[in-house]
């Protein structure tokens, strides 16, 4: 049975300052939605009210359908920063979401050798978090989110630390591993080529108070977009959504400089 | 024709301007230093430059070290000052540590202990030795207490300190995963309160070998502190400097207990 996760009429506010106003969405099974916009547009924050780490002034968040059983953590983080415990081992941290869960030291670590060995991990088991590149720290960030079996994926700029190369091999991790696990997700980015490359829709949001002025599909299925015409067809689109993004840049700049 | 005019044209190699102040480690500076200011001072007392009942040599001192320790004085002294140490200093950082823990969590354990720390910490803690006394007696709890207060003031700000340094993402990621609260004081918030406390307890142990001297000074019949008093009062100057230089190594061991410690449980970082 699907599920679909269903945003309705989300605000909210910082005190006197309004950064999200009457957001509405809705993103079905197996689908994964961008979030891009201006910079201060309220994105991370629209993932926080998502996964129920910010309590929404107004609106609802909710999960419309049967979640998947096997889930121990419905709505699961990638963090930008990975947020990983500098003092445990890769294992030790993959570890960490389920040693609250009543499962046995046997399932959890066939769970843990599972993530690790789907994010290519199992020879670096016992290194600290020091000792790993950026990129293999956010690929530790991914495989402690897949050892839950999340229902909803929630990744706030999981790329954006990192630098070209390292951001160019791990997207395309994620897209074998979403395409491998079905997964549905929310990706905040400001980087509209990510976006393009990863999403199946992209949610563009105006400058605060972030409202939703427009989500547009990718038209083009997301493992059939590393040809010639499909690069082009998506370089159009760039084109057409980068235009809406950057007027939305600039009046917001313009704003802050006016005061 | 390029390397002709390479050859041709004069070269004038790039200098070496600095790397930044880097700091270059001169391991035997220290030894070396240590043994300079031993040799210049013995070399003044052989020379007759320093009169001995005030400031005996090295070698005098080293010599009554030896014989303190082969009758068995200094081990008694030490044993008395290192049990009151002892006793204090793990009464003082359980507390202060318990406290500091609960200030760093809970907004109201803060906003009740703060201004409490923030008054009682600055009182010299050997200033309410007479009171304690009132209060316990001239024996061993008097002491202990001493010790105890002084040490408990930094481990609880160290505590409270290393619940705050502790990175706010690291609590979040944990919320993220459901993680109750007990299990994320116990996954997130105490070790990574370690280096903090580990930094307080470098400075309450310094703190607990002064008042426990200090102390002892007071009132005590046994331990390094009235040890040092007596060999002062009888002009045993030889001695007095025996207890001072015992003192400063077992500052010293307690220094190097410390770093081990550090070394052995934040080698993540």
């Amino acid at each position: 049975m699907a599920f679909e996760l269903v945003a309705a009429a989300v605000s909210h506010q910082y005190g006197p300052l309004s950064v999200l106003e009457d957001i509405g969405f809705t993103i079905r099974q197996g689908e994964i939605v961008a979030i891009v916009g201006p910079s201060g547009c309220g994105k991370s924050t629209l993932l926080g009210i998502v996964g129920g780490l910010i309590k929404p002034t107004r609106g609802t968040v909710s999960i419309v359908g049967d979640m998947p059983p096997d889930s121990l953590n419905p709505f699961t983080y990638i963090f930008q920063d990975f947020a990983l415990l500098p003092w445990r081992t890769v294992t030790a941290n993959v570890r960490l979401p389920l040693e609250h869960h009543p499962l046995s030291r046997a399932e959890q670590a066939a769970r843990v050798a599972d993530a690790l060995s789907r994010t290519g991990l199992t020879e670096f088991a016992h290194a600290l978090p020091k000792q790993l590149s950026g990129g293999m720290r956010q690929r530790v960030g991914i495989a402690r989110a897949l050892v839950v079996k999340p229902a909803v994926l929630l990744m706030d700029e999981p790329l954006s630390s990192l630098d070209t190369q390292t951001r160019e091999l791990l997207m395309e991790d994620f897209e074998a591993i979403w395409a491998r696990e079905n997964t549905t997700g929310a990706y905040v980015t400001h980087n509209l080529q990510e976006a393009l490359h990863m999403a199946d829709r992209i949610m563009i949001l105006r400058r605060r108070p972030g409202r939703i002025r427009e989500i547009v599909g990718v038209p083009i299925p997301r493992h059939d977009r590393h040809g010639p015409a499909a690069e082009r067809d998506l370089s159009r689109l760039h084109e057409q959504l980068w235009s809406h993004i950057r007027e939305e840049a600039q009046l917001a700049d313009r704003e802050m400089t006016d005061g | 024709m390029a390397d002709v005019s390479l050859e041709t044209r004069t070269q004038t190699p790039v200098t070496f301007r600095g790397g930044g102040f880097d700091p270059v480690p001169r391991q035997w500076v220290p030894w070396l230093f240590f043994a300079a200011v031993i040799a210049a001072w013995q070399g003044a007392s052989h020379a007759g430059l320093v009169d001995p009942l005030f400031l005996p040599s090295p070698l005098q001192i080293a010599a009554a070290l030896e014989d303190l320790a082969a009758s068995g004085e200094l081990a008694r002294h030490f044993a008395a000052s290192l049990m009151r140490i002892g006793i204090g200093w793990i009464i003082g950082a359980a507390a202060g540590v318990v406290l500091g823990g609960l200030i760093g969590l809970f907004w109201t354990w803060r906003s009740a202990g703060l201004p409490f720390i923030s008054a009682l910490f600055p009182i010299p803690k050997i200033a309410l030795l007479p009171l304690l006394i009132l209060w316990f007696g001239i024996g061993e709890a008097s002491k202990v207490a001493t010790i105890a207060l002084g040490v408990f003031f930094p481990m609880a700000i160290s505590a409270y300190a290393g619940v705050d340094n502790v990175p706010r993402n690291l609590i979040r990621m944990a919320q993220s995963f459901n993680i109750p609260f007990r299990g994320i004081v116990m996954s997130v918030i105490i070790p990574g309160m370690l280096p903090s406390v580990l930094a307080g307890c470098r400075i309450s142990a310094s703190i607990a070998l002064i008042l426990v001297v200090a102390a002892e000074m007071i009132g005590a019949n046994v331990g390094i502190g009235s040890f040092v008093l007596a060999a002062g009062n009888l002009m045993q100057t030889d001695k007095l400097m025996a207890g001072i230089v015992a003192i400063s190594i077992l500052g010293l061991v307690i220094g190097a207990a410390i770093t081990w410690l550090e070394r052995t449980l934040l080698g993540w970082r």
